[in-house]
């Protein structure tokens, strides 16, 4: 094959083998193309022979689970409209969030919203700006790194918060001396407990589209490395870096234990704060963010939901 | 075959050193200069990881071998088999363990419940989005849902002992217990397993099933002798993570748990915030290393039947 190829640029070569490589080759045990109509139906439409639930069954167990798990849900909301412990009902704990007071009341757990906003921000920022360059870096010049960068990136679930915060403690003591005591500093410490997440977005993205053969092409009509990273591999890779970024705020909207331990406020350590005064808001505040993280993880969903679809187009 | 051997003749220079490295794509190698500069592009992020990771990592481990007054001593090690931390770490396997359990189990289920619906599906990405919601942002809100629901006026406990007569705290409230813990943790560990374990099931190929139908067997025969051998490293690999996630969680505990410090994560935060009791601080250091301990084994063992996993997901 590589004979055949020789002359032809190697781009070419790729696809031709692939082309061919499958009618070439009879005398290979693959089945794949000997029989391809039983494989071809749809499971679902064959007799129900092996591992799938009757619908009835998937039915069932989706749907008493699912209730189960709506409980907690349910009882979140019924427990914002309650007045006091009195039996009754109201919806002042609502109507109260959107009257005049309400900036001043909630004062501190807007503050500590913008905090987690810019913390999220910055996280983000982080992953796009250390993280991607470097997985596109060991990606494309040090393939044999590939492996370390997967255990470095997975060390913080192995590591975790509660006892990161032990070592993070002293490393933060220099940070503020250094940087300040501003709230953005714990992004740092952010963008480790989200290395796994992000890593997994922006590899899996990274292993599906020809990285090589893109930027090799691109370099060959002349594109330097910044115009390869800026015109050619981000707009491939915007869907990983997309899933990458939202979970990324997820996960930082809803941390709590390395605030929580370095005496900082975000979202999480403001809401069990309000929760001693104002258990109701401290709900409908958690109820809110927890449909916001709800929405974001959709979105990543749908977005790899619709990567098989496109490619096949 | 003829597009391929077409323009052979015209270029013979290339024609040999495509023959003598085949695999060699024509391509410059890069020069000294711009190896270096690519190494130097990986500083960055090297410099980032050991400040925040690597850093933290090693001083919270050796902060345990030290005392108040920085001298050399092994009083914290030791101090982690004293009968108190021994109960909390005791403690805190069996919360790991029992909800992992649980939540391997139901979250199994769900996996099969989801057998042959379609990939990227409505039903499936709304499943999943739920579940990487609840396994990952739960934490202080978890705490929140579950005083709503099952706390001394709770929704559930109300309907229980006014529809029902139904006391569920008749022996005490145990909400902010240990045992309270189960019920909010199965709930972020049942989604955790539905993540992690539903991408093994598709390592079950239709052909499979067809091949024991057509051999002659039986639903329970398949499941039995197919199905299970080929998901059991998966389950397992998924249980183990469960445990870790459970063994390492901290906000659901603190924000439910505001007295004592019945888990280790619960019993760092002692450590860490206590300054009336001298020489705590360095304690956090010693239960940090025992947790880590705790984790690596369980990562290890997880990985080496991750690595079994992969084998049927080709």
């Amino acid at each position: 094959m590589g004979i055949l190829g020789a002359a032809v640029p190697h781009l070419a070569v790729a696809k031709v083998t692939a082309d061919v490589a499958a009618p070439l080759s009879p005398v290979e045990p693959a089945p794949a193309p000997a029989s391809p109509s039983p494989r071809a139906k749809p499971a679902n439409q064959a007799v129900r022979i092996g591992a799938e639930p009757s619908t009835l069954a998937r039915r069932l167990i989706l749907g008493i689970i699912g209730a189960i798990f709506l409980i907690p849900v349910i009882a979140m909301i019924e427990f914002t409209f309650r007045d006091g412990l009195a039996g009754s009902y109201t919806t002042s704990h609502w109507t109260g969030l959107f009257g005049e007071d309400s900036a001043r009341t909630y004062r501190g757990l807007y503050q500590a919203i913008e905090n987690s906003l810019v913390l999220a921000a910055v996280t983000v920022g982080i992953v796009l700006v250390l993280l991607l360059p470097t997985m596109v870096l060991v990606h494309l010049q040090f393939p044999r790194l590939k492996r370390t960068l997967e255990f470095i990136c997975i060390i913080p679930i192995t590591v975790p918060a509660i006892v990161l915060v032990v070592g993070l403690a002293p490393v933060y003591s220099v940070v503020v001396k250094v940087l300040g005591g501003s709230t953005w500093t714990l992004a740092f410490a952010y963008g480790i407990t989200v290395l796994p997440y992000a890593y997994r977005a922006i590899q899996g993205n990274l292993d599906a589209i020809p990285v090589k053969t893109l930027s090799e092409a691109a370099s060959t009509l002349g594109a330097g490395w910044l115009t390869v990273l800026w015109t050619i591999l981000l707009p491939n890779l915007r869907r990983g870096v997309l899933a990458a970024s939202f979970i990324s705020i997820a996960v930082v909207l809803g941390e709590f234990t390395i605030a929580s331990l370095l005496n900082r406020r975000n979202l999480q350590t403001a809401l069990l704060q309000v929760s001693q005064s104002d258990p109701w808001v401290a709900v409908i505040f958690a109820l809110a963010a927890l449909a916001l993280a709800f929405v974001l993880l959709l979105i990543i969903g749908r977005l790899g939901a619709a990567s098989p679809s496109r490619r096949k187009s | 075959m003829s597009l391929a051997t077409a323009p052979a003749p015209a270029q013979d220079g290339v024609e040999l050193t495509a023959r003598h490295h085949p695999r060699v794509a024509p391509v410059k190698k890069p020069s000294n200069r711009r190896r270096r500069l690519a190494y130097a592009g990986l500083t960055p992020f090297a410099a980032y990881v050991l400040i925040f990771l690597a850093l933290p990592t090693v001083l919270a481990v050796v902060t345990g071998f030290f005392s108040d007054d920085g001298s050399l001593t092994f009083g914290n090690i030791t101090g982690l088999f004293t009968p108190t931390i021994l109960a909390t770490f005791g403690s805190s396997f069996w919360l790991s363990g029992v909800t992992a359990v649980i939540g391997a189990v139901v979250g199994a289920l769900i996996c099969y419940a989801m057998l042959g619906t379609k990939v990227g599906g409505l039903l499936r990405t709304i499943i999943e989005s739920a579940a990487s919601v609840l396994a990952q942002f739960g934490g202080v809100m978890l705490a929140f849902a579950f005083i709503a629901t099952i706390g001394v006026q709770g929704l559930v406990t109300v309907i229980l002992r006014d529809t029902f007569g139904v006391d569920i705290f008749a022996d005490g409230v145990w909400l902010y217990q240990v045992p309270g813990l189960i019920l909010p943790y199965v709930y972020f560990q049942v989604p955790l397993m539905v993540i992690t374990f539903l991408p093994a099931l598709t390592a079950l190929r239709p052909q499979w099933a067809e091949a024991s139908a057509t051999l002659g067997g039986t639903r329970f025969a398949y499941w039995r002798y197919i199905a299970a051998p080929v998901l059991a490293p998966a389950f397992l690999g998924s249980l183990l993570l469960l445990f870790a996630n459970a063994f390492s969680s901290f906000a659901t505990a603190a924000a439910l748990i505001s007295q004592g410090s019945q888990i280790v994560p619960l019993q760092i935060r002692a450590a860490l915030v206590s300054e009336t009791v001298l020489g705590r601080e360095n304690m956090a250091g010693a239960l940090a290393l025992g947790m880590i301990v705790v984790m690596v084994v369980v990562m290890w063992a997880y990985s080496v039947l991750q690595s079994r996993t992969s084998r049927w997901q080709k």
